[in-house]
């Protein structure tokens, strides 16, 4: 038996693109790999997948009609997590779903099923902390701006949720890993890119782009964040449980 | 408005508001109607954490910490010598609004001391709740303390604009009020939360003939009670938890381990250690009664009328109750699985589902994510491997303790330490 690599171009579609062609061709021990981030094997006969809105479209629908609206959304998320290795766990997971009479979505002794399971449910995590730890800074020309750099891509995730709770205000949230943001201009959410001058230090608050009343803001809140501590109940290995480290550096009021 | 003044106020009414545990902000139904600002649907989200560990969801300010009232255990009493101030309603509005912009707030959580009187005092609280509504169309969450004695006009006007109201009883027992707070009155402090309680219930009732009847206090009402400081024991305050929740609908009570701030004879000399794990323990005893289906007299009765400090309430009550052990994982009901120490409800829901397709054995519990250490003594599964010898509960206790490290060690040696 031959040993495939599907190639895809990284996005969910490309993905359930190789999902169908998978089926198509009824393939086993093949492995996916995204574009841009392959690692290279001699022995394996490599085919590149073209993204297939229809047939990406065909997959989705399938499996929405074979499983719960909660296992769609744990694929999706799953596949947002970027891991190497997340394409295999949920083609397995996929044609597992496929290949039962019966739903198996909830079946957690079989390892892809957990696996996915967890992953997403570490993505739902990611994507809750970027909804509590975004820190938006009034800009000159009235735009709330805030950077953050999640550990998965959540953007997608968050979008709705900032879309309903500022809708009179217009904002941008830029991922700086990932290099892309939203932007939300009173009416709806554009995907955008920026260019940001060099040595832009996006843990710091620039004077010729932020309001000035902006500093004044993050200083009363820094203030609040100190007088609501108390110092008596002091617990460091709680704090940094809950607010992990690599989450500090856009905290204003974590600050020096 | 001016930074410096405001700086100055909100460093000395959060500090006075700080001692107030409740900072949830989930189970309001709020959405954000004719693009207005926020949305309190869902979920709440704590968007900071400060160094004590604890949440940062609302803005938790007190309007004013000048009082008329001299309660001993409280740091705003008349008599304490502390810095005194008071926010203009516009300011706490400006803050509100200027904070959720940012993303770093939920909402705000609004208490004060009593000045003048309970109705003067509840009307400031109303006004703020009421500009941030329907001038500032503000669509977070906004909890409003109810005064205690204010009267039933106020109460009303104030669940048609707040998502919670919540009035501290502090002090769990009629005798320990009469001690350390003898200018308050027991009633005064049901009286609010009898009002709130009966709008809810006609809240409720009307909404289901019309849909448009306007919300009233849609996430409830909650209290809090100091632990430590007038001499409770846990039996005493689990009970009157109870009575609570069961008589008023209360959706949460807040255990808040007292922090010494006063040098009164009454209360703990100041450098007292807090009693956190005693508070986390009677918070477990909470969820119990809450999620797992545990009657308050299985954890604490005329018997046992203090938790363990050691080991936690679940574990403690199966080890009184030997006889309903061991539970088999693929055959028991839900009730019975709730019941097994160390099994929490997120792996009781996974176990129910995953038994339908195979019978569990030890690998799929531990992936499932049981406490292992102490579940292995207390359930029979698809394995071979089970305890069979005939542990005494000192036995038990004893094994467990010896294998399990507890984050509570150092807490746990010096706090029994004290009783030795």
């Amino acid at each position: 038996m031959t040993e495939k690599t599907l190639i895809y171009d990284g996005s969910f579609e490309g993905f359930l693109s190789c999902i169908f062609y998978i089926f198509e061709h009824k393939l086993k021990n093949e492995t996916i790999q995204n574009k841009y981030n392959t690692q290279k094997s001699l022995f394996t006969d490599n085919e590149e997948i073209y993204t297939d809105k229809e047939k990406s479209d065909r997959v989705w629908q399938g499996l929405k009609a074979k499983t719960s609206s909660i296992t769609t959304t744990k694929i999706y998320y799953a596949f947002l997590s970027e891991q190497l290795g997340i394409e295999d766990i949920l083609s397995t997971y996929i044609k597992y779903i496929f290949n039962s009479s019966t739903k198996v979505d909830t079946d957690f002794t079989h390892p892809c099923v957990l696996k996915t399971s967890q992953i997403a449910k570490n993505v739902s995590r990611e994507k809750h902390r970027m909804e509590a730890f975004v820190r938006f800074k009034l800009t000159k020309d009235e735009i709330y701006f805030a950077n953050i750099s999640p550990d998965f891509n959540v953007l997608p995730l968050i979008s709705k949720h900032f879309k309903s709770r500022y809708a009179d205000q217009k904002w941008v949230i830029f991922d700086i890993q990932r290099n892309y943001g939203l932007y939300y201009d009173l009416h709806k959410v554009e995907i955008i890119q920026m260019n940001f001058p060099k040595n832009f230090d996006f843990s710091k608050t620039d004077a010729n782009f932020f309001a000035e009343e902006e500093f004044e803001f993050q200083k009363l809140w820094k203030n609040y964040f100190t007088s609501t501590n108390i110092t008596e109940r002091k617990n460091m290995k709680l704090h940094v449980k809950h607010i992990p480290k690599r989450y500090w550096k856009y905290l204003s009021e974590k600050q020096p | 408005m001016s930074f410096s003044r405001t700086l100055e106020k909100l460093k000395i009414l959060a500090d006075a508001a700080k001692y107030d545990v409740s900072c949830s902000s989930s189970g309001s139904k709020r959405t954000n109607t004719n693009k207005g600002l926020g949305d309190a649907t869902g979920m709440g989200i704590c968007h900071s954490y400060t160094e004590d560990g604890r949440c940062v969801s609302l803005l938790k300010i007190l309007l004013t910490n000048h009082c008329i009232f001299d309660c001993a255990y409280c740091v705003t009493r008349k008599s304490n010598d502390v810095k005194r101030a008071a926010f203009k309603v516009q300011e706490v509005v400006d803050l509100t609004i200027n904070f959720y912009r940012r993303n770093y707030i939920e909402g705000l959580f609004l208490s004060s001391g009593i000045f003048k009187s309970a109705d003067y005092t509840m009307e400031r609280l109303v006004a703020v709740a009421k500009k941030l509504r329907l001038e500032e169309n503000f669509n977070g969450y906004i909890h409003l303390k109810s005064i205690p004695g204010a009267s039933d006009e106020l109460m009303r006007e104030a669940g048609l604009y707040a998502d919670r109201l919540s009035v501290n009883i502090e002090i769990p027992t009629k005798s320990g009020l009469q001690l350390l707070a003898p200018d308050k009155n027991f009633e005064d402090f049901i009286k609010p939360m009898n009002k709130v309680k009966n709008e809810i219930i006609q809240y409720k009732s009307e909404k289901k003939i019309i849909k448009s009847t306007p919300k009233f206090a849609p996430a409830g009402q909650s209290t809090q009670m100091i632990v430590g400081a007038s001499g409770e024991n846990d039996f005493q305050i689990l009970k009157t938890a109870e009575h609570y929740y069961k008589n008023y609908n209360l959706k949460r009570v807040y255990y808040s381990g007292y922090v010494p701030i006063s040098l009164d004879s009454r209360l703990p000399k100041i450098g007292t250690e807090v009693p956190m794990l005693r508070e986390n323990r009677l918070y477990q005893s909470d969820w119990l009664t809450r999620f797992y289906g545990f009657q308050t007299n299985e954890i604490v009765n005329l018997k046992h009328q203090n938790l363990d400090l050691n080991i936690d309430p679940k574990l403690s009550w199966a080890l009184r109750n030997l006889h309903e052990f061991p539970v088999d994982v693929n055959t028991a009901d839900k009730r019975m699985l709730a019941r097994i120490p160390g099994v929490g409800m997120k792996s009781v829901a996974k176990i129910l589902m995953a038994r339908k397709y195979r019978k569990l054995n030890w690998e799929h519990l531990k992936k499932i994510g049981i406490a292992f250490n102490r579940a292995q003594y207390f359930l029979v599964c698809n394995s071979n491997h089970f305890e069979r010898r005939d542990l005494t509960a000192d036995q038990l206790k004893a094994i467990i303790l010896k294998n399990s490290k507890s984050k509570y060690d150092k807490m746990l040696s010096s706090q029994l330490n004290l009783f030795s």
